[in-house]
This record gives C-alpha cells, structure tokens and sequence, in this order.
C-alpha cells in the first residue's frame, strides 16, 4: 500500500504513449541483443552445419514461408484467435465472478481452495475430444473455447482471490469506524486492491488461451483452423510451413498479451511503478 | 521477501492423524456433491429437452456410474481380454515415466542454470527476459512437431519416449530457472550482511541462506511443471505412433467415442489421476522438504 | 477522577472487561473523558490500551461492561459515525489522490459533492497540505502520510478523535513537530481525543490526563493530571513541571509493572 518513503515529494510522471508500450531502453538493451545474437546463431549454426533444413528450418526460410502464405497463414490465425479470445473472456469472467463470490463468503472460499488447486493439476487437454464430442464434432469453434475457457479459469480465479483477500485488519477497521457494511468494504477497498493482481492473473490466462485454442484443435477441429494446418503440415514433414504457423500463432498470442497489458497500465496508472 | 525460516511447532502425531482424516472426510463431501451435481445437471437437462450448451444424453453425457463400471469392465467388445482399466494404467505409466523423465532433467537443468544466472548478473539481464517470454513461445504447439523430428535421431533403448521426455524437461526447465533466479535473490538482505559479517564465503551463503530462501519459489515452479509435464508427455504422443501411452489411448477411444463413449470418459479419469498424482508427490515433497508454511506463490 | 465534571462527558466506561480465549486481556476499566480533552492512554506491551481504544470505538466488542460515547452505546455512537480513528499506519489508498482519501468517509456519508470538495479543502488548511491535493499517497513522507490521515479522521467533524501511536513509525523530530501540529487542529478542532502512545514526554507534552495502564490484567493503575499551561508551545518541554509530571508518569508506569502477577520476583526489583 503507501510507502513511508522519507524523501519528501516526488514529481507526478507523465503519461503519454511511450508509457503506453512501456520501459526505458537500456531496460530492453541487453535482451534485444540477446535476441539478435540468438537468432543469428540459429541462422549460423544450420547453414555451418548443414542441417537439414526441412528438419529445423532457417529463421530466413521461416519468414519467407510465412510470408508466402500470408493471407491463409493469418486467416487460419484470426479463426483460433477467437477461440481462445471468446475462452479467455468465458473463462476470466467466470473466475472473476466465483472469485467476488468466495472472498464474500470466505469459508467457503478456503474449504474449496485445495480443490480447485487440485483440479488445476489435471490435463485439461485430455478433454478435447470430449469437447469435441460435445460440439458438431469439433469442426466449429465452440470445443476450443471450451477448452481455453476451462485454461483461463483458475490462474484469474487464484490471483483475483488473492488480491481481493489481501487487505490488512486496519483496512477493515477503519471501513468499520465510517460504519461501512461489506458492499462498501468491497467495493472501496476489496476491488481496486485486487485489480492489480488480477491483472496478473490475466496476463496468464492470455498466453494460456492461445496455446489451449491450437493445442485443442491437435485433437480435431475445422481445415481452416491454425492448429489443424500446423498438424497437417508437421505430418507431411513441410516443417517450415509449420514454423510460420507457430509463428503466427504467437503474433496473436503476443498481440492479446499486451492489449491486456495496456488496459492494465490505465486501469493502473495509479501505480507507484507498473513495471512488471 | 522471504525471512529466516521460522519453524512451524512440531505437531502430535494424533494432531496430524485427525487433520488428515478432516481432509480426507471433506475431499468424499466435495467428490459426493460434485457427483450430485452432475447427475441432476444431467437429469435437468434431459428431462427439459434443452441443446444448449451442447443436448444431453448417455452419449455425450454418460451416468459417473457407468464411466467406472466401464473401466472395470473389459477393455474390447466381445467380453475378454484385460480390463479398460488395467489397459489404461498401464498407458498411464508409460506416459508416468516420460513425463517424470523429463520432469527431472528439466528440473536439475533449470536449477543450475538459475544458480549460475543469479550469479552472474550480466547473463541474467541477458537472458531472463527471453526466458521469461519463451514462456509465450507454445512448447505445447511445437510439442509433436519436436516429437516427429527427433524420434528418428534417438537410440534404439530411447525411442518413442525419449522425445517426450524431451518435451516435459522443456516444459519445466524455464519456470524452474526463472523461479530458482528469484528464490536466491529474495533472501533476506539483513540476514546476507549476518553472513557477510561471519566472513562466510560465496558457497556458505549460498547453501546455507540463498537456497532454502529459494525453495519456496523452487517448489511453487516445480508444482506448476509437474503438470505441465504430464500436458506434455500426452501431446507429444499425439502425432506419432507411440501406442504404449496414454495419449494414444485417447486418440484411440475419441474414435470409437460414438460406439463406446465411455472409454474417453475412462480415459479422461485415469489422465486426472495422473496429473493430480504427479501434483500430490509435489506437495508431499515439500512439506517435508520446507519444514516452514509456503507461501503460496502460483 | 476527571478534570471536568461540569462539562459533558464524551466517554464513560464502567466495569469493562475482555478476555481473548483464557487471556484476559482488560479487567475492571472504569473512566470517564469530558469534552476537550485530550486524554493518553500509556502502558507497557500488553496492557490493552490498544485493545481499550478499540473498544471504544466499537470495533472490539468488551466480554463485559458498559461504554458510552456521546450518550450513546458505543455501537450507536460508530454508526453515527460519531469519531475519526487513525492508526499507526496512515492507511492510505494509493489508487486515490490525498484529496480523495481524505474525501473517503465523506462519501460514505454520502455528503454533496460541493460539501465535499469544501471540506478537503478545509481540512488540508487545517493540516497544513495545501496544494498536495492530487498527489498520490507513495509520493508523500511518512510524516505527511499521517497528517492526510488526521485530515481524513476529522473530515467529519467528530466529536471524539481517536489515535493508536500515530506518531509511533516517525523519528522523533517528526513527531515533536507533529506533536506541536496535533496540539493546534485539537485546538482548532474542539474535538475530544484519545490518544496511546508509548512515549511518556509524548503522553506528559499533549494530554489534560495521562492514564497509565498495567498488564495482565489489563488495568488503568493510575490517572495523572497534567496542569500544564495551555497552550504548549516548545518551551513548555524544557519547564521544570514538565520533568515533575514525566517523573510522576514512569513511576506509575513501574508501580504497575511491579503489580504485574505473572512477572518473576527478583531480588533486584526495588521497593518503590
């Protein structure tokens, strides 16, 4: 909460959309290099060794695949995108929901706790076919958003119980002194103090539901779907084409990553630092 | 962050017998609900005839009853032959071994190199944030592809679970190096100058203050990939034909879903148990590992 | 046994008692605060003083007794929403600017905004933060973390003022200053206050009654009057009467550690 800081006044930081993306370079310096000299290498070490290329391709034979197939590439890409899109919103509201519901109640809350953990150990993949099953046979999106849904759900369920729970007595105290009941408790005191953790907890969820949506679709789902063009090309051992579908599965991956990332920094601009 | 290890009181034995026995009677109340709660979903809906989300009937939604009588039963039509359920655990200890395999491999990898970055922080400025965002590179996706490539390269005695293995060690080498970096540099900055001043060298410091910091955060990454191993031993089997596992079993039984829906159920059991097994031996571990309440870093 | 028997009473308390499971935690509480005064509440660890504030504040219940708070029951008294509280922690929100923490109980009482921006406005005079209005509570010092907290208490205008060591996470040039600025918005204020401290010049400095307090069982031992001159200013603390009355406060506090039944008997314990 409010730091004691012994320094006096410190100036109000400007925001703007540098703010917006986010930290000073000299931060990002040293991993930019890393990436370059990382990719380098991969590129060195194949044309060195003469690996064969259609085992492990080239980042250049990569790229030029990807943009060959441009159009059918981010086509395939935008129909898993909303599979794990509509499974993150399913899945993140439906925790955020259970998540008010067990800080309210708060036995419940810690009896079912264990549990949930629990049942977060078990590999939600396996019931893709089921899903499947469930859903026209799996060729329509619903399965797979099932299945990001049900990913999604309890790393925002934990963190968003953990931030609402994480207020001190003297919170509690001094909401109690103004005569405050629990709607006033939470919604003064419990919610904005849980939104930084929440905001964690989806930026998990995010990258979780790009991966459930084309790991899901490994198990079935329409020609036109990312997962099932990566699948069918791995098979037929056209490995670069699958390595520009990977590819375009983390752009969108990446790009609902920090469109999560840029809501949080202006729902919490209030921060001391929204560094992560 | 994390302070000297206070330890927790040593507990009665008949303490611990009776919070046990507590655990185990509230885990029957959940399972018993639960059950309930799927029967009378599944009553409600057949008998309101409602489609949505999905229409309810024995073959999409089976009795619980039957799924466990189906896994005693035997595992092929015609009455003989093993049983569904002895087929299945059996599966499920081939895909045990690949994912403990590389559980432990990626596990002791992740640890030295986390104990060499938090070292030597020029690497770990490097390095960290790429590890950190490698966790967006889908281990998951490219999981069969790895699999398809490098069965061929592997020895004879390696073939078929080598790769997967390869694939769970993946999964859990980069949160436990992440996680390792973290534990060691969150020790206690007062109890370090203690150290200091009793002239301990760098390797002192390190095994007696940094490391059991560290285990909390060690062990939070290693529950996370203990499960995340078992994912991805059942991916990787997806593509290639490796028919001792587990997730050839479901490959197997999604196709005959429409004859015999139930053996997915089964399948789908037994995949539980083994991701909550892997879990618990986790958990067990550490509470006799870390002697002191872990904080619960997810 | 209070200095003003004329006047009002603001807080009566008659044979309270609290037991936390077999610990007892106050025993036998019998005090009575008028109107303006400025009452401390001092006492070694465990003797309850924190727990006896919160009890009149309703936000511990007693095992016995009675509590009156501006002629009503304590419960009633914090619905009315009759007092301002703060901590040792200033308990700030950092997602809310100083002028919106200090609103916060305001809005709960659900005044106007006009009202509202009015008061704040008020209250930072009274505080001395002027123009400190949008900044966020982490840019502030401690010291100033603590003077938007008494703002906030007094937004309200309370009748009872209620303070558990709010200066006790501050160095001590901090606190003699704040000591000076809480003396000037009571002052200002015409509130009653309750205040524990550790600190017996911080007690002797700003109280009309120091009331010192024994452990196990939690107990008042002793009430001091102070009948320094008001108003204190610095000089006050360097006057002979001062060091009498510091003097007289830390051998109650000893007498009451002597009365302590669960202290070992030495032989070093001097006969007082």
């Amino acid at each position: 909460m409010s730091s004691t800081a012994p320094v006096a006044v410190q100036s109000v930081p400007r925001g703007g959309l540098g703010k917006l993306v986010g930290h000073r370079l000299v931060d990002w310096l040293p991993a930019v290099i890393v990436l370059v000299a990382v990719v380098g290498l991969w590129q060195g070490l194949i044309v060195w060794l003469d690996v064969q290329q259609f085992l492990l391709p080239k980042p250049t034979a990569i790229a030029s695949a990807f943009w060959t197939d441009k159009h059918e590439l981010l086509h395939a890409g935008w129909y898993t995108f909303q599979e794990a899109l509509g499974g993150f919103v399913l899945g993140s509201g439906a925790a955020i929901v259970v998540a008010l519901v067990l800080a309210r109640w708060r036995p419940l809350g810690t009896a079912l706790m264990p549990y949930f953990i629990a049942a977060n150990a078990i590999p939600i993949i396996a019931f893709a076919p089921i899903t499947n099953q469930w859903f026209n046979g799996g060729l329509t999106k619903s399965s797979k958003v099932v299945i990001a849904a049900i990913l999604c759900f309890f790393p925002v369920l934990v963190n968003t119980l953990r931030g609402l729970t994480s207020v001190r007595p003297q919170d509690l105290e001094l909401m109690r002194s103004y005569a405050g009941g629990q709607t006033a408790i939470f919604r003064r005191v419990r919610i904005p103090n849980a939104l930084p953790f929440m905001f964690t907890g989806l930026k998990v969820a995010t990258v979780l539901a790009m991966i459930g949506a084309v790991v899901g679709e490994y198990f079935g789902g329409a020609l036109n779907a990312l997962g099932v063009l990566i699948l069918a090309r791995s098979r037929i051992f056209m490995f670069t084409q699958a390595w520009a579908g990977v590819f375009v599965a983390c752009l969108f991956g990446l790009g609902l990553y920090l469109a999560v990332a840029a809501v949080e920094r202006v729902a919490l601009r209030w921060m001391p630092s929204t560094s992560e | 962050m994390a302070t000297m290890a206070a330890e927790r009181p040593v507990e009665r034995s008949t303490e611990v017998i009776r919070r046990a026995a507590a655990r185990v009677g509230t885990s029957i109340l959940v399972l018993v609900a639960l059950w309930g709660l799927w029967e009378a979903y599944r009553w409600l809906w057949i008998h309101e005839g409602w489609t949505w989300p999905f229409a309810v009937n024995d073959t999409t939604m089976p009795h619980l009853h039957d799924i466990f009588a189906a896994l005693w039963g035997r595992a092929s039509p015609g009455g003989v032959g093993p049983r569904l359920i002895t087929v299945l655990v059996k599966g499920a200890l081939f895909t045990a071994k690949e994912a403990a395999a590389g559980f432990a491999i990626g596990a002791l990898v992740g640890f030295a190199l986390g104990v060499v970055l938090a070292h030597f922080s020029l690497f770990q400025r490097g390095l960290l944030p790429w590890i950190v965002a490698s966790q967006t590179v889908p281990i998951l996706v490219v999981a069969p592809m790895v699999v398809v490539w490098a069965n061929p390269k592997l020895p004879n005695g390696l073939k078929d679970w080598g790769a997967v293995a390869l694939i769970a060690a993946f999964l859990t080498f980069f949160p436990v190096t992440v996680n390792t970096i973290r534990g060691l540099h969150s020790a206690d900055r007062r109890a370090l100058e203690l150290m200091r001043s009793y002239a301990a060298g760098d390797w002192r410091v390190l095994w007696k203050l940094r490391f059991p910091a560290a285990l909390p955060y060690i062990f939070s990454a290693l529950k996370i990939s203990a499960t995340a191993s078992v994912v991805g031993a059942l991916i990787g089997e997806l593509p290639s034909s490796i028919p001792n596992g587990l997730g050839a079993q479901i490959i197997n039984f999604s196709q005959y879903y429409t004859t015999q829906p139930r053996g997915l159920w089964a399948t789908n059991v037994i995949a539980a148990a083994l991701g909550i097994s892997f879990f618990l031996i986790v958990v067990i571990a550490e509470k006799l590992v870390v002697r002191r309440a872990p904080e619960n870093l997810v | 046994m209070s200095l003003a028997d004329a006047t009002m009473s603001v807080v009566e308390i008659s044979g309270v008692s609290k037991r936390f499971g077999t610990t007892t935690a106050l025993e036998g509480i019998e005090l009575e605060i008028g109107e303006r005064e400025f009452v401390s509440l001092i006492g070694p660890s465990g003797c309850g003083k924190s727990t006896l504030l919160r009890i009149i504040g309703d936000l511990i219940e007693p095992s016995g007794g009675k509590v009156v708070v501006n002629g009503k029951t304590a419960r009633q008294a914090r619905k009315d929403r009759d007092y301002g509280i703060v901590f040792q922690d200033p308990v700030l929100y950092d997602w809310r600017t100083v002028a919106k923490n200090v609103a916060l109980p305001l809005e709960m009482a659900r005044w106007p905004r006009q009202k509202r921006t009015a008061r704040i406005q008020k209250m930072l005079e009274l505080v001395e933060l002027t123009g400190f209005e949008n900044h966020r509570p982490w840019q502030l010092s401690g010291g100033m973390q603590q003077r938007v907290s008494i703002a906030r208490a007094l937004s309200f205008d309370p009748a009872l003022l209620l303070m558990d060591e709010p200066f006790g996470a501050l160095d001590e040039m901090t606190r003699e200053r704040l000591n000076m600025e809480l003396l000037r918005i009571w002052a200002a204020s015409g509130s009653t206050v309750v205040f524990v401290t550790h600190s017996i010049s911080e007690a002797v400095f700003l109280s009309t009654q120091v009331m010192v307090m024994s452990p196990r069982p939690g107990r008042i031992s002793e009430v001091v009057p102070i009948d320094l001159t008001q108003p204190r200013t610095a000089a006050t603390r360097e006057a002979p009467r001062f060091f009498e009355l510091v003097t007289q406060v830390r051998e109650a506090l000893h007498l009451g550690q002597d009365l302590d039944r669960t202290a070992p008997v030495t032989s070093q314990q001097a006969p007082t």
